[in-house]
């Protein structure tokens, strides 16, 4: 069997040499809403027009990370030397084509030597923007479905999870979960039938970095789940995917038809005694659905509320069954593990955070996009070398990570490493990997208020401090953001955000303060000046008032 | 095994009741294809009415009040028809602070819609979405399933202009 | 959802004192048989729990969290504290919630003297209410022959949601919309009175521990509710079963 995928693979790279050029041209979420999609037809064209389609070939591939210089198109001829064009229009697919045996198009041309590029290093995106998402065959080529031929006929059950264990993963939804333990626990629960769920519903507003994993690589995740399914003893996966990601939703099903037919999915995998099925179940906007439980009760059919844990789903999931459930980017770094080794992965990053981790940026930043960085890398290189600074020139404020979970950083504090216990020490978490940057016109009390509005029309209603007391604390936010704000509502604000942290059911509710204790630790001072104003007759006078620490 | 429930006939004879009907016999007809089912009603009709909510709580032998929880749980579901042309404004993080509400609010007062809403003669249905996922071109709407970022309120409202004129045409 | 239990022997402590208890019971049921008091408003005996209400959270030593009484099961030497200075500020912050949530004046309730959120308020020492009134205007279902629904006094315990579904086996009820905007329901919504699934048995009324649901036509002081029922159904039907 292991010939089999050698034999895939050694065809599809014999036929990649056929071609002496290939354009690539990003076709996920982000270049597609700028009309890459036209690009690449036109692209096409231009290859038929100048008869160019003996040595050169056009291929839609996934994510290449810059999504704010889209439409983004690579050629690859022999690397090194890949060239990079950035905001392609329809019109320039004629000077690209005609460049191809001559001078790169300078005029579109973006520099691959800048520290976007070169400071990163890519586990979970390793084939974002270098294959065809829609193509097996380009991801056996690049290795893929190796690490689960690899563990299934070279490895016990045990020994892939103790890769795992070595490799130092930690869950990248949020939590920070070492996945070796939850991995064991799930192996080590009684029953014969167990459940592998990837969890996909991305649902912090501004990540996209699931999303793009699943546009860009589908197989990758399949494999980490059926890796999965094998060291914990299931035979089942569903992946739970955000009804909001269509594009994202239509290739999984490609890659999971495809992965059948190759037998990598399926009963008997790779020739094996390994039987290991994937479905998916869409979800249908209930934020809260990224917790483990409200996504299990959503997954059989209800609505979306959490149960209190314990019993944690590892032992006690789905229909009542052991259940191991990962996110999608944990699951994309199983296959490099198993193929490298977990010492590997954990040569990687701080003493405790190994490895990478992919973040979105967004906000007010020049280089928006999808980055992956080892861990402990600073915010100061994120945002001023890699992300290439606040967009118009102003300074940064603060960066937003962790979603309506998370909080606050300011700028004095961005020579922290990025890692689980440098970010939570700081008052924030790491989080899926969302990094929102503000410039000095944001204001942090209406951050507060954002995404306390967010949390309180995701709340799903079944307990009382996460239902009533973000509305409450909503209500207090937006009368600071009217200047209508007294002394007495910040007593009361603080006291609601100590309940509601404490004595709420699941994660929502109780990291729902999380972005208004954050903004009330470093921007104490804007919620008083947010607070109640006196008219003079010539407008507002803001009344600055000593509040009580 | 025949499910008894195979034969619950659907509420007319619209052949689109076959897809519904196929995503159900795929779940074995169990309440666990709720979701799934009332996904695939509303990709069909567009909506969820309550003959199509009772049809889906006979089949799956589900309960009427655990149908309708479910379906008022999830925004996705709708109970009203949508208007014939669409404008979703992404209320993410990053299109929030990119000027996302003011945005929203003069398309809001240009219609005379809150978010949610549709015109009355069914024009245009406005609503927001928690993030699209494509926040490096904040801020972003999708009008009509087109994805159009880097927006600003003038254009925005002269590509739902645009929409308006489309349909007089259609109707002159 | 209980989970399946060899039943063994746990000895823990609750406020200091000894208990024994077997690991099928929860750290409620044993401070109940032991004369703890520990407060809630959404656990009945006789239907699942869903720990909902967060009344009735503990503290176990050694853990930072708290945790529902109602749903954690007896361990091996667990210390409970039952009634912390801690858990009494936020047993009455959680009241002021429900309170503020809607409308709740005794003065004009059916089930003024005998409403368990008022009883409640009395316990814990509520005097005045901290956070501003919510008060929603929200219609009263009056179409059912014999009882009436207040969703204006409702705390959406779903005790009726779940005695309809588990014991009646009706599922007339159940919850719907998000949020602050949840509200108990009859079928499709409908007026309860039109609801074809209900079977006018009235174990709704009787477990509602406020006046949202009530019999028509009985005069305040006749408002008293009777739970006991369940416990009782709920046994002879397991004994039919054995």
């Amino acid at each position: 069997m292991f010939n089999k995928l050698e034999e895939i693979a050694l065809e599809e790279r014999g036929k990649a040499e056929q071609y002496t050029h290939t354009i690539n041209v990003c076709t996920a979420a982000g270049c597609a809403s700028s009309q890459s999609d036209a690009v690449k037809e036109a692209l096409e064209n231009e290859v038929r027009n100048h008869g160019v389609e003996k040595w050169c070939r056009v291929r839609g591939t996934g994510c290449m990370g810059l999504c704010a210089a889209g439409p983004l198109v690579a050629v690859e001829p022999e690397k090194p030397d890949e060239v990079l064009y950035q905001y392609v229009k329809v019109e320039d697919a004629g000077d690209i084509v005609a460049s191809l045996e001559d001078k790169p198009v300078e005029r579109l041309r973006c520099s691959t030597d800048i520290p976007f590029f070169t400071r990163q290093k890519k586990i979970a995106l390793e084939n974002s923007g270098y294959i065809d998402p829609e193509s097996i065959e380009e991801y056996i080529a690049r290795d893929g479905y190796s690490a689960l031929m690899k563990a299934i006929t070279e490895m016990a059950p045990s020994d892939v999870i103790d890769e795992i264990v070595a490799s130092g993963l930690r869950g990248r939804g949020g939590g920070g979960y070492p996945t070796g333990l939850k991995w064991t626990t799930v192996a080590k629960s009684d029953g014969d039938t167990k459940y592998i769920i990837c969890n996909a519903d991305e649902g912090d507003p501004g990540a996209f970095m699931d999303r793009s994993v699943l546009e860009s690589d589908p197989h990758r995740v399949l494999e980490g789940m059926a890796i999965a399914g094998y060291a914990v003893g299931a035979s089942q996966g569903y992946v739970y995917v955000r009804g909001e990601y269509p594009l994202a939703v239509a290739r999984l099903k490609t890659a999971i038809r495809q992965a059948r037919r190759a037998n990598m999915l399926g009963s008997g995998i790779g020739g094996t005694l390994f039987n290991f099925h994937i479905d998916i179940r869409l979800g249908a906007g209930a934020f809260v659905c990224g917790e483990e439980t409200a996504l299990i009760a959503s997954i059989e059919g209800k609505r979306g509320q959490p149960r209190p844990r314990p019993p944690y789903p590892a032992e006690f999931g789905l229909w009542g069954k052991p259940t191991l459930i990962n996110n999608v980017e944990t699951l994309s770094s199983i296959a490099p593990i198993i193929r490298n080794g977990g010492d590997w992965y954990a040569q990687i990053g701080t003493a405790t955070s190994k490895g990478t981790k992919v973040f979105a940026l967004a906000g007010s930043i020049n280089n928006t996009g999808l980055i992956e960085v080892p861990m402990g890398t600073t915010i100061n290189d994120i945002i001023y070398e890699i992300g290439g600074g606040v967009s118009g020139g102003g300074q940064c404020k603060a960066i937003q990570t962790g979603g309506p979970s998370g909080g606050c950083i300011p700028a004095d504090y961005f020579d922290t490493p990025v890692d689980y216990e440098s970010l939570a020490k700081l008052g924030s978490i790491m989080g899926s990997g969302g990094m929102i940057v503000m410039d000095e016109s944001s204001s942090m009390v209406d951050v507060a208020r954002f995404f306390m509005e967010f949390c309180m029309t995701e709340s799903c209603g079944r307990c009382v401090p996460c239902r009533v007391g973000t509305v409450h604390m909503y209500n207090i936010l937006d009368k600071f953001s009217h200047h209508e704000a007294t002394p007495r509502d910040l007593v009361l604000l603080e006291k609601l955000c100590d309940m509601v942290r404490n004595t709420s059911l699941c994660g929502l509710g109780q990291t729902a303060p999380n972005p208004v204790l954050s903004t009330l630790r470093y921007f104490r001072n804007e919620y008083v000046e947010h607070m109640v104003t006196e008219t003079n007759g010539s407008g507002p006078v803001t009344k600055q008032m000593e509040v009580a620490q | 095994m025949i499910s008894r429930n195979e034969k619950i006939e659907p509420p007319s004879d619209d052949k689109r009741w076959r897809i519904v009907q196929a995503t159900m016999q795929r779940n074995g007809f169990t309440r666990d294809g709720l979701i799934e089912t009332l996904h695939t009603v509303q990709q069909s009709f567009g909506f969820l009415d309550d003959d199509s909510l009772r049809y889906v709580a006979a089949s799956l032998n589900a309960p009427l009040s655990q149908v309708y929880g479910v379906s008022t749980f999830y925004h996705l579901f709708s109970l009203k028809p949508a208007g014939r042309n669409t404008c979703v404004v992404c209320m993410g993080t990053a299109c929030y602070i990119k000027g996302a509400p003011s945005l929203l609010e003069q398309i809001e007062n240009e219609y005379g819609l809150s978010r949610g809403e549709t015109t009355e003669d069914g024009h245009l249905s406005l609503m927001t979405a928690r993030c699209l996922g494509s926040c490096g071109l904040a801020p972003v709407a999708v009008i009509n399933g087109h994805i159009a970022g880097k927006l600003n309120a003038e254009e925005a409202l002269q590509r739902l202009q645009a929409l308006q004129e489309v349909e007089n045409v259609q109707q002159a | 959802m209980k989970r399946p239990f060899k039943t063994r022997i746990k000895t823990l402590k609750i406020d200091g004192i000894d208990v024994g208890a077997r690991e099928d019971e929860t750290i409620l049921e044993l401070a109940q048989e032991n004369g703890i008091f520990i407060p809630t408003l959404c656990h009945l005996e006789g239907v699942h729990d869903v720990g909902s209400c967060r009344l009735c959270l503990v503290e176990v030593k050694g853990s930072n969290k708290l945790f529902p009484s109602c749903m954690t099961y007896a361990e091996e030497g667990m210390e409970v504290i039952t009634n912390s200075e801690r858990l009494q500020t936020y047993r009455r912050q959680v009241l002021d919630l429900l309170f503020s949530e809607r409308n709740h004046v005794c003065a004009v309730c059916v089930s003024n003297g005998n409403c368990e959120l008022q009883w409640m308020a009395g316990k814990l020492g509520i005097t005045h209410v901290g956070v501003p009134y919510l008060y929603p205007q929200l219609a009263v279902d009056a179409s059912h022959p014999y009882y009436a629904h207040d969703p204006n006094r409702c705390i959406l315990c779903t005790r009726c949601v779940r005695v309809c579904d588990e014991i009646e086996g009706a599922h007339t009820w159940d919850v719907m919309g998000r949020g602050v905007d949840c509200q108990i329901i009859s079928d499709l919504n409908e007026p309860w009175g039109l609801a074809e699934s209900c079977t006018r048995c009235g174990k709704c009324v009787q477990v509602c521990p406020t006046g949202a649901l009530f019999t028509k036509g009985k005069a305040v002081a006749e408002m008293k509710k009777r739970h006991e029922f369940l416990p009782y159904l709920r046994s002879m039907r397991e004994g039919r079963n054995e």
